[in-house]
């Protein structure tokens, strides 16, 4: 199995073989992980690779993927343009 | 900032139906839809409903979409935004909105989350070639811009969703090479698997994706059999030869707004993934922030519009209006809710609403 031909967060260009590598180096959550990695940081902002990433860290901590807590999520959901934020004549 | 009784953002079957049972209770309402026209997925199934008449069993998803829409007809005090993006929601129930380069505030005395699900994809070697596609999105292509994925696909997963748009390609002239299904199991109906079966489609149980193989495009996948551990069985390695990959793996509800607005949120795996706690009126933590369709957890259209039209009638109830069916229509709806989660088909929902603290048998 070639690891770094699996692609895991699509938007960032992230493979199987990077998210074992931060594993095993120590980056054992997913916010460590996005930090290292930019997973997650992307378009989708995490909506595609989050399922996947959650199951890699749960098999790895050997635990059920339901007690892994995925990245904190903030605003805004999709990229929006600076300068129509800046324009924006709303208080 | 422009202020309503209430913003629903979503504008699929629960949205829809939100909006209707809201607006007869007397509310203002804004309905915002990030795609240019409103019905969510029931634009793009061309099949007939099962279920109920409640739910417009036997009738097409597209026309239970014009139903719906038309049932908006004439109000007043109706506000629809589309191709209007909701990009955030804070707890003071502001939402900001973005919709042809502009960037503004609704905020609503009440809330309604209702954005759906996307498609949850598979981790196996180059999942990046052109010509791997969710099934969802292969249903857009053929039945919304009318656009053939390939010449010929393989269908991975066996759920409705799976086996339904199978059908559809075949009745699109696409030859379905065959069906994988990992589990010893068929996910969906029966009554559907049965369909394909007939059309001389292969389902292969106990089997998954274990490589794609393309150097521009996809151009062949590779197959490998399962033991009952979910281990792959050495030798049994299939080369088969394709154009199209369609992934039908389930579905993950739309949470986000929902996250960072800071409502408790529940991990359900039977659900889908994420979805807020509510309380039996759709509440979620957040007060007078509700939730409905998919986005609570993965279920079918059916449910989807029940849910929808119990969480606008509490949105309404809670600020005091008042709808003239109230009572009847609380009851009806609920009971019509039981009614769809019956049976071995309802199984995985129930278990699911059980382990979030819904349900109690």
């Amino acid at each position: 199995m070639n690891k770094q031909d699996i692609i895991i967060c699509r938007c960032e260009d992230v493979s199987l073989a990077d998210i074992h590598k931060a594993l095993e180096m120590g980056y054992r959550d997913f916010e460590s992980i996005k930090r290292i990695l930019r997973v997650g940081m992307g378009p989708c902002q995490g909506q595609t690779c989050e399922h996947l990433i959650k199951n890699e860290i749960a098999r790895f901590n050997k635990v059920n993927p339901e007690t892994v807590k995925i990245h904190k999520t903030r605003p805004l959901i999709s990229g929006v343009v600076l300068k129509d934020i800046a324009e924006s004549q709303d208080e | 900032m422009i202020k309503r009784d209430l913003v629903i953002v979503g504008g699929g079957p629960a949205g829809l139906c939100a909006a209707k049972v809201a607006l007869d209770a007397g509310m203002s309402v804004t309905l915002v839809e990030r795609f240019n026209r409103l019905g969510g997925q029931l634009i793009k199934q061309t099949h007939k409903f099962f279920g109920s008449e409640s739910q417009y069993a036997k009738t097409r998803g597209y026309d239970i979409a014009e139903i719906l829409i038309k049932e908006l007809d004439g109000y007043g005090d109706l506000e629809v935004l589309l191709e209007a993006t909701c990009v955030g929601l804070y707890p003071d129930k502001v939402l900001t909105i973005y919709q042809d380069n502009h960037y503004f505030k609704y905020q609503g005395k009440s809330v309604i989350i209702a954005t759906g699900a996307s498609e949850k994809v598979l981790a196996f070697e180059n999942n990046d070639l052109p010509g791997i596609y969710g099934a969802g999105a292969v249903q857009t292509l053929m039945n919304i811009y009318g656009i053939k994925p390939g010449s010929e696909v393989v269908m991975v997963g066996s759920g409705n969703i799976g086996l339904i748009v199978s059908y559809q390609l075949i009745q699109a002239g696409i030859k379905v090479k065959c069906l994988v299904e990992a589990a010893s199991k068929i996910g969906g109906y029966l009554v559907h698997a049965s369909k394909l079966k007939r059309l001389g489609v292969d389902i292969l149980m106990n089997t998954t994706i274990k490589r794609a193989i393309g150097k521009e495009k996809l151009e062949k996948i590779v197959t490998v059999k399962l033991d009952e551990n979910w281990q792959e069985i050495k030798n049994t390695e299939t080369e088969i030869k394709t154009d199209a990959l369609c992934i039908s793996v389930g579905l993950s509800p739309l949470h986000q707004l929902m996250s960072m607005a800071g409502a408790k949120m529940l991990d359900v795996s039977e659900l889908g993934g994420l979805v807020p706690k509510k309380t039996c009126d759709y509440e979620t933590t957040i007060e007078h922030v509700y939730a409905c369709g998919d986005v609570t957890g993965i279920e079918e259209a059916s449910s989807a519009m029940v849910e929808g039209r119990i969480a606008g009638l509490m949105a309404a109830k809670h600020l005091g209006f008042k709808h003239p069916k109230a009572f009847e229509l609380e009851e009806t709806l609920n009971n019509q809710l039981c009614v769809l989660r019956q049976g071995p088909c309802g199984e995985k929902i129930r278990c699911g609403l059980k382990k979030a603290g819904e349900i109690n048998d």
